[in-house]
């Protein structure tokens, strides 16, 4: 690699030519605070925060370290008081329009502008008191709320949104002081095409944009004694959580996490993995009958609530490739409010079905049509919370979360196996679905393999070729929803020759889903994090003794007891849905408004 | 969040439409199309409404946020129409300190607009401007490029009778 010499603050160092001052710095050991940047998607020097003096010969002057690439000889310096100074009034200006209201934002602790407000002493929030903007609320979208009122208009959510997710739903409208983040002709979020991903609330440096919570009917519930309240928890919980409570990225806490649920006061503490098991029966089986009948193919996944909505407003002329299967979540919803209704001999009714997921789609998902298996009116999930509102929750609880003893789930839908665990990384359900479909076309025997190392990786798009029992099958997987329209527009132009497409809306899987706990931009900026959330599934998965899904024997237990056959008629009402065609633009719909 | 609906129904004609069509075809292939296309856009229409803006960021192949934000970025681009007779008042320094500022507020009034729309039956547009070179007959407004000159509220009904 070729490299320039510079200094940096006096210390000579090496840096890669072409790197910026920021990158080059880091490899030095030195940390120079940004704002607005965000590797590779928001590279557009607007906070102005990472300024540093750089003197290439002719005098030192002030530049913006995260897009100013080194050249040789430069001299860097980023801790002059000039450069302090600079910093700080900055951050002063940003406050000058911003609502201050730390106390009560969701973010307060979290907050990227009050960390560095913090460290950059800033001691005189009002210090540029002035006019400030008055934004209105939008709180149209099912799952979140935009308050621009603490927007600084870093515009990483419009990065996000366009390049991450090809969508674009939002942007910055106006001009000057009353310049805003928001969605074309004074649409709210839940009247575009948004399919609630949640990835800009993800990059939000501060509390602008946060998911709606629904904490408070939840402990109301709990507290009623009438009710039976259940909770179940996403593969991704438990490999993110334990950020919340300051634990290393990538630790597992799936036995704090139960503990601390039973400690919130859940009745039953069970696991999604049940249900995603549950889905591997159904979703293998529908693809064997799509290939051995001359179905649609390739068939594709709908475990992701974002990439299903994206489908619907995007590819609404190739829903038939989607899976009819609903996704793990509603399934186990649905089998809760049926099969163990029946079993505990409980009124559906008297159940609250609740999930903890990394995930903001599902608080859109929860709310469709087709998803009620037990009856008109008793919809499979009642509420939905995001690994980031589990956290505040448990906090809440007067929970000591790191003190916790280490718990399993109940039985019976708490039991689950490896190949449900990797169903939160890409690639995971495409795995699971391979060790289950392989074991089938080889004549069900118990040495199949386990392992599919080709689809794992973050590779935005992956495609391997299997062949198992004279059949051969080609699979593709696309995670972030730019890497889905890749392969959509494939298939549409009828190019591409895949038997089955796994797709997940957020890059790299839910373990990077928009209800994750925000990862600062001074860590995700240099550090793999997805792969170390990653490492805690397939350590899971590792450590089961049952690591396919057919191998589960409460999920052949509901089969035998209850199910019938794997697409039957009864697993068809109760585990599988339709999906709806929606527009990009509903200017009728805006229009009549 | 802040935009305020247009209270004219769009009355683009099939023409029009193909004529934009055209324009975005021809140019949707070059760097940097977008504000050429729409400035052409508005030169058919008048004003880039919704229904334009869609069909601009449809064929284009790009988000209508996109189109959205450099309309609202740009002065030059209007999301309303202009009316039959564009009313302009001076809010410059000389005009406001004579109390252009309550004439234009007064117009509101009457015509049940706000300034950078346009009445629904495409008579009236308002608009804001800064001055027209006529300080000594502060306070300003002008129709269709009509001057008229240290006017108060009480003259503002009278004028538009005018018009009607």
């Amino acid at each position: 690699m070729e490299t320039v010499n510079i200094t940096i603050n006096g210390i000579a160092c090496e840096a890669p030519k072409g790197s910026t001052i920021l990158a080059a710095a880091k490899l030095a050991g030195i940390d120079i605070p940004t704002l607005c940047f965000l590797k590779d998607i928001n590279e557009i020097g607007a906070c102005r925060i990472c300024m540093v003096e750089a003197d290439e010969g002719r005098g030192a002057r002030l530049v913006a370290s995260c897009v100013y690439p080194v050249s040789e000889g430069m001299k860097v310096y980023t801790n002059t008081p000039k450069v302090l100074g600079y910093r700080k009034k900055t951050l002063e200006l940003i406050l000058s329009d911003h609502d201050k209201k730390c106390l009560s934002c969701v973010r307060s602790g979290k907050c990227e502008l009050q960390a560095l407000c913090q460290e950059m002493g800033v001691d005189d929030v009002d210090k540029y008191k002035g006019i400030a903007n008055e934004f209105e609320i939008d709180d149209s979208a099912a799952h979140m709320v935009r308050d621009n009122n603490k927007c600084i208009n870093c515009r990483r959510c419009i990065a996000a949104c366009e390049k991450t997710q090809g969508i674009g739903v939002i942007g910055a409208n106006n001009r000057g002081f009353i310049t805003e983040v928001s969605s074309p002709f004074g649409m709210g979020l839940g009247e575009t095409s948004c399919v609630s991903c949640g990835q800009c609330i993800a990059v939000c440096p501060v509390g602008a944009i946060y998911e709606k919570s629904d904490a408070d009917k939840i402990l109301e519930a709990i507290a009623d004694p009438e009710k039976h309240v259940v909770v179940q928890t996403a593969p991704a919980v438990r490999a993110g959580l334990g950020e919340m409570f300051d634990l290393p990225i990538g630790t597992p806490v799936e036995g704090k996490m139960a503990a601390a649920l039973r400690r919130i006061g859940f009745e039953r503490v069970f696991d999604t993995d049940f249900g995603a098991d549950v889905t591997i029966m159904e979703e293998a089986n529908e693809l064997l009958q799509r290939v051995t009948t001359g179905g649609v193919l390739p068939m594709i996944t709908s475990c992701s609530p974002g990439w299903i909505k994206f489908c619907e407003h995007y590819y609404p002329d190739q829903l038939e490739h989607l899976s009819s299967c609903k996704s793990p979540q509603q399934m186990f919803g649905g089998i809760l409010k049926t099969y163990y209704a029946e079993k505990m001999g409980w009124d559906p009714k008297s159940i609250v079905s609740v999930s903890v997921m990394p995930c903001t789609a599902k608080k859109f998902e929860i709310g469709r049509d087709d998803q009620s298996a037990a009856g008109e009116g008793i919809p499979d999930l009642d509420y939905t919370m995001t690994t980031r509102e589990l956290g505040r929750l448990v906090k809440r609880c007067g929970i000591d979360f790191n003190a916790l003893p280490d718990e399993g789930f109940d039985d019976p839908m708490g039991e689950s196996t490896g190949a449900a665990v990797i169903f939160g990384v890409t690639g995971g359900v495409m795995e699971a679905a391979l060790r289950t479909a392989v074991w089938k076309l080889t004549g069900e025997t118990n040495d199949s393999p386990i392992e599919f190392k080709e689809v794992r990786g973050f590779e935005g798009i992956k495609e391997a070729t299997y062949e198992a029992g004279g059949v051969k099958v080609k699979v593709a997987i696309a995670s972030g929803l730019t890497n889905a329209k890749a392969i959509m527009d494939k298939i549409r132009a009828g190019e591409a020759d895949y038997t089955f497409v796994e797709i997940m809306a957020c890059p790299g899987g839910c373990i990077n889903g928009g209800g994750q706990p925000q990862v600062p931009a001074r860590v995700r900026n240099f550090e793999d994090y997805r792969a170390k959330r990653a490492s805690v599934l397939y350590g899971y998965d590792e450590s089961m003794p049952r690591r396919k899904s057919h191998e589960n024997p409460s999920v052949q237990k509901l089969y035998s007891e209850f199910m019938g056959e794997p697409c039957g008629e009864k697993a068809h009402h109760i585990l599988h849905t339709s999906y709806v065609k929606r527009t990009v633009h509903d200017i009728n719909a805006w229009n009549a408004q | 969040m802040s935009f305020k609906k247009a209270n004219v129904p769009f009355a683009g004609t099939p023409e029009q439409e193909a004529e934009l069509r055209k324009v975005i075809a021809e140019n949707k292939d070059e760097k940097g199309a977008l504000m050429p296309i729409m400035q052409k856009a508005q030169d058919i229409y008048g004003y880039l409404p919704i229904e334009v803006q869609t069909i601009i960021a449809d064929e284009m192949g790009i988000p209508l946020e996109k189109v959205y934000g450099v309309a609202t970025f740009y002065a030059q681009f209007a999301l309303n129409p202009k009316g039959e007779y564009q009313i302009s008042v001076c809010l410059g320094t000389a005009c406001y300190v004579k109390g252009s500022g309550d004439i234009y507020a007064k117009l509101e009034e009457i015509l049940g607009i706000k300034g950078g729309e346009c009445t629904p039956d495409r008579k009236f547009s308002l608009d804001a401007c800064r001055c027209v070179g006529a300080c000594g007959l502060a306070p300003v407004m002008t129709i269709n490029g009509e001057v008229f000159g240290r006017i108060t509220p009480k003259d503002v009904q009278g004028i538009l009778d005018k018009y009607n």
